[in-house]
């Protein structure tokens, strides 16, 4: 049996002490065992320097030097057949280690095999762009610097694809705060309006849950309803049922046109017809 | 010539009717209420649906339009991003007097779940809004209710009242 520990407070206690989420270390296994991998392995460190090379779920992953990545890229595609650039992208690991690892991740249809090449810049560095090989790169490189600020040199058009180009700051940065900056939660107001209407809209409401009982201003609390501003401190206002139409119905031209709905008068059929 | 003559007095009543200038203008604009076809994510389903034949917005004498210029009433039916705020801010201007705005569903009213940096916290911010329609998303029969609702509100009004600019600023 097992020891009793009290569970009085297991609420309180988060469930996760990391601020973000820690991915589980997947397990590594040798490349010698992998055919084709080998294969392509030993090819490509003819050319450029490998750092470090393994088989994570079936995937060869190459770390290089950031410098070599349009020659590995260029070499994968080209002469060992990987010809679709699935992804691109990059994470922020610049608390840690004070730059981003680039990562590009390939798969060969002919061979069905995946690769995935990893590289790391330091914060002020430059990565070369693979646009020229892959017009995928073209989109995945403008979102790495606009989500994260990572500057790509010999791209075609290099502006933000997702935010607004007026936009500032890097909102994928894990410094960035979910709400948004200053800039951020004033953009539309600053934009449309003009700085000085900040005062005038106020700031947002962000939390969800807030409901206030008296304030008619803002909230009406449903079957409950009274005009805006009427002061119901005490509790007493009284119910408004759900109505489809005025009373007496739209006294336009009279009740001729428009007769009212009267429950008691109306013809309940026993049968359908 | 007399044997034509209609005795209105006898048969139905007089061809003439009385009514307020308010009443008539109202009862036009109320029953002609024409929104603008602006869908901005899963609400616009719903709006679309609302318009279609099985539930039948037509039959309220609202027809959607295809532009700004055309229409009394925005339906903003989703997530407004910060983007797009000035774009539909732009669209509100263009819509002539008298106008008006429901916001429809959980995102448009606060934002919603999108509690983040790119989301708008509620159109309001924005734009004035007449109706407030609770719901992610809120249903076709919702919609409808709203726009009954917003009739009652105009018909309510004195007609001169609505043309008032109403502006955030």
């Amino acid at each position: 049996m097992r020891s009793y520990t009290p569970k009085d407070d297991v609420q309180q206690k988060a469930y996760y002490k990391d601020r973000f989420f820690v991915k589980p270390p997947v397990p590594k296994s040798d490349i010698a065992n992998d055919e084709i991998f080998s294969k392509d392995l030993n090819s490509i460190k003819n050319i450029v320097n490998i750092l470090d090379s393994y088989v994570e779920v079936e995937h060869l992953v190459l770390v290089i030097n950031p410098e070599d990545n349009y020659k590995v890229i260029s070499y994968l595609n080209k002469s060992l057949n990987y010809d679709f650039l699935v992804e691109l992208t990059a994470v922020d690991y610049i608390a840690k280690r004070g730059g981003f690892e680039i990562i590009y991740e390939l798969l060969s249809t002919s061979k069905r095999k995946r690769i995935r090449v990893k590289t790391f810049i330091k914060f002020s560095e430059t990565i070369q762009s693979v646009e020229p090989l892959f017009r995928m790169a073209d989109w995945s490189e403008r979102e790495m610097f606009d989500m994260y600020g990572v500057k790509v040199i010999n791209h075609p058009n290099l502006r933000r694809i997702l935010m607004p180009n007026d936009w500032a700051g890097h909102p994928l940065l894990k410094t960035y705060p979910l709400h948004g900056d200053e800039t951020g939660s004033w953009y539309e107001i600053d934009k449309i309006f003009g700085k000085d209407a900040r005062e005038v809209v106020g700031p947002e409401l962000r939390d969800s849950a807030c409901v206030e009982r008296y304030d008619t201003d803002r909230f009406a609390r449903l079957g409950h309803e009274v005009s805006k501003g009427t002061p119901i401190s005490q509790g007493n206002e009284p119910d408004t049922p759900i109505r489809y139409q005025e009373e007496g119905g739209v006294k336009l031209f009279g009740k001729k046109l428009v007769t009212p709905f009267d429950e008691i008068e109306t013809v309940h059929l026993k049968q359908r017809k | 010539m007399a044997q034509h003559k209609v005795n209105y007095f006898a048969e139905s009543g007089t061809p003439i009717k009385l009514t307020t200038v308010d009443k008539i203008v109202n009862f036009g604009r109320s029953n002609s209420l024409w929104p603008m076809t602006y869908g901005l994510a899963c609400c616009a389903i719903e709006m679309m649906a609302t318009g279609g034949s099985r539930f039948d917005f037509d039959r309220f004498g609202t027809i959607f339009r295809a532009s700004p210029r055309q229409s009394d009433v925005i339906v903003v039916a989703g997530t407004l991003t910060k983007k797009h705020a000035e774009f539909m801010r732009r669209l509100y201007d263009q819509m002539p007097d008298p106008k008006w705005v429901i916001s429809m569903g959980s995102c448009a009213n606060t934002g919603g779940m999108f509690n983040t940096y790119a989301t708008v916290q509620g159109v309001d911010r924005i734009i004035p809004v007449d109706i407030y329609l609770p719901g992610c998303a809120p249903r076709p029969e919702t919609l409808q209710y709203a726009l009954m609702m917003l009739q009652q509100k105009i018909r309510r009004e004195p007609s001169n009242m609505a043309q008032k600019a109403k502006r955030l600023i």
